[in-house]
């Protein structure tokens, strides 16, 4: 599904984050990564997203090629991955429901679905009660499941995630990474990156590690 | 296609809730923009009237005759007679030589000036009136030129001057709303511009998180459009709105005016064409504005 080829990223101050780097996750498969903070973790996922391009080397998401995929297509190659921050990234001045159906607006699904979708996506995430909430009157972790129902809720065939946990306490952080494990056993491709060591020691999933740009 | 004309009513309702939302923002853009609309309708609605007012007069034209100084007033008397069996005169005026002093005494205020000189320099005049039907160029011209051959007359003119300065000072104002409105056409694009782009500004990490969930720069940009449409559209509502006041306003002294010069003149108003074109290219200019400012600034903000 996913499938780095020997790449490289150097940003334009000389950097370089990713240095021939390799790997593969394949589909439906769940996995970590992780590594020392500035071993490339972000510009790995942002690679993936399309946030950043390679220098060099090849990145394959679901037999595209990255590389070569012009600009104007960005948009609609990023409606086929769920992106989880750490810091939720949701819009403050609407409530919970029209953020979750934010992705199914741009999309252009009609207003009947648009409605069932959020729906069913909260539910899966346990909010359903709060939909008319704004986030602010949210805490962290029901935020973080907001993010997360709106990554899944055009039902995308890869689930990213930057330190999902990094601002929940161990409890909160297992709930998180339970749903990620729910929406992988209907066939997701999830990719998490994380920190939290101990969590994932606990979970019976492949670690990609980087170091220093490449894999450990 | 209805789906997409949906979504497009939404977006334009949904920026309209915008602007309802922050009323007293947007109602003083809104204000700066009605007003830089309707300086340029409101000269041009005046000089159309000054344009109707001098076709009107048009047929006006009087010829003034200036007598021979040797002229006695019983000859001038028995010119005007002569003349008022002309066919092609409507009606004439004898003004003696003393009414001319004593009407320019009053008029100029150098009565003293006048006191001194040993003779009176002005001559008596017969203003003439030629009748309607016959008042093309060509035919008081040819009027004028008899007139002028008259043994007893030293000049005959043609009062037209007053008319044809009327007439520059009009083509000036004309010209005058022609550049007012460019520049102020181009002050609502850069005024509804300026808000769009700080607009933009103000949304920047919404449109961030909007492309990183895929929506296309078309859809980001929709909405600010919309915006700028509702500025420029609701700006020229406004501007329709201060002119036709402006008008009720000016309206009754000017029928009163007119009243003083034995004149049916009343102010036309262009409302109908006004309500159409205040709007109309109030929301061009807006959309213009706002696709400059978007054009400029939303490719700058991307995910990172």
């Amino acid at each position: 599904m996913i499938n780095f080829t020997d790449v490289y990223k150097r940003y334009p101050n000389n950097y370089e984050a990713l240095s021939g780097l390799s790997f593969q996750l394949d589909d439906g498969e769940m996995a970590f990564l992780t590594g020392h903070s500035g071993a490339g973790k972000s510009t790995l996922l942002k690679l993936i997203a399309l946030i950043e391009r390679s220098s060099q080397g090849q990145v394959l998401v679901g037999n595209q090629n990255l590389n070569s995929l012009p600009k104007r297509k960005i948009p609609f190659y990023r409606r086929q991955i769920g992106i989880v921050f750490q810091d939720h990234n949701l819009l403050h001045d609407r409530t919970v429901f029209d953020n979750v159906a934010l992705p199914l607006v741009i999309a252009g699904e009609s207003h009947r679905e648009i409605g069932r979708r959020v729906r069913a996506a909260l539910d899966k995430v346990g909010l359903l009660s709060k939909e008319r909430n704004l986030p602010i009157a949210l805490s962290g972790g029901e935020q973080q499941r907001v993010g997360i129902a709106r990554a899944v809720v055009n039902r995308p065939p890869i689930l990213l995630a930057d330190e999902p946990t990094g601002n929940l306490d161990p409890e909160l952080s297992r709930e998180i990474m339970h749903l990620f494990e729910q929406f992988n056993q209907v066939g997701v491709t999830v990719f998490v990156a994380t920190h939290d060591i101990d969590l994932i020691q606990t979970l019976p999933y492949r670690q990609v590690i980087l170091k220093n740009g490449r894999l450990a | 296609m209805s789906n997409y004309l949906l979504r497009h009513l939404q977006v334009m309702l949904f920026s309209l809730g915008r602007l309802w939302r922050q009323p007293v923002a947007s109602l003083m853009t809104i204000t700066v923009i009605g007003i830089a609309l309707v300086l340029p309708a409101g000269l041009f609605v005046l000089s159309e009237n000054m344009s109707s007012l001098s076709n009107r007069w048009d047929s006006a034209s009087q010829i003034t005759l200036f007598l021979r100084h040797d002229v006695t007033p019983q000859q001038a008397q028995q010119l005007s007679d002569e003349l008022n069996t002309w066919p092609k005169i409507e009606q004439l005026h004898y003004q003696s030589a003393e009414q001319s002093l004593e009407e320019f005494r009053q008029l100029s205020g150098l009565g003293q000036l006048l006191d001194s000189l040993p003779s009176n320099p002005l001559p008596a005049i017969i203003i003439v009136e030629p009748i309607e039907t016959e008042s093309d160029d060509e035919t008081i011209n040819q009027l004028v030129n008899k007139l002028n051959a008259l043994p007893q007359v030293e000049q005959a003119k043609l009062d037209m001057e007053w008319l044809q300065r009327f007439r520059s000072i009009n083509k000036m104002i004309q010209r005058g709303v022609s550049i007012l409105a460019i520049l102020l056409s181009l002050s609502v694009v850069l005024a509804i511009g300026n808000t769009i782009r700080l607009a933009i500004l103000s949304r920047e990490s919404e449109i961030r998180v909007m492309k990183l969930v895929g929506a296309t720069d078309r859809f980001i940009r929709r909405p600010f459009l919309y915006t700028g449409f509702w500025y420029g559209f609701l700006g020229g509502i406004f501007a329709w709105v201060t002119l036709v006041f402006s008008m009720s306003l000016l309206s009754s002294p000017v029928n009163e005016l007119a009243g003083h010069y034995g004149s049916n003149f009343s102010l036309h108003w262009f409302g109908g064409l006004m309500f159409l074109m205040l709007p109309f290219s109030g929301a061009s200019l807006g959309i213009f504005g706002a696709w400059l400012a978007v054009g400029r600034h939303l490719h700058l903000i991307e995910p990172n």
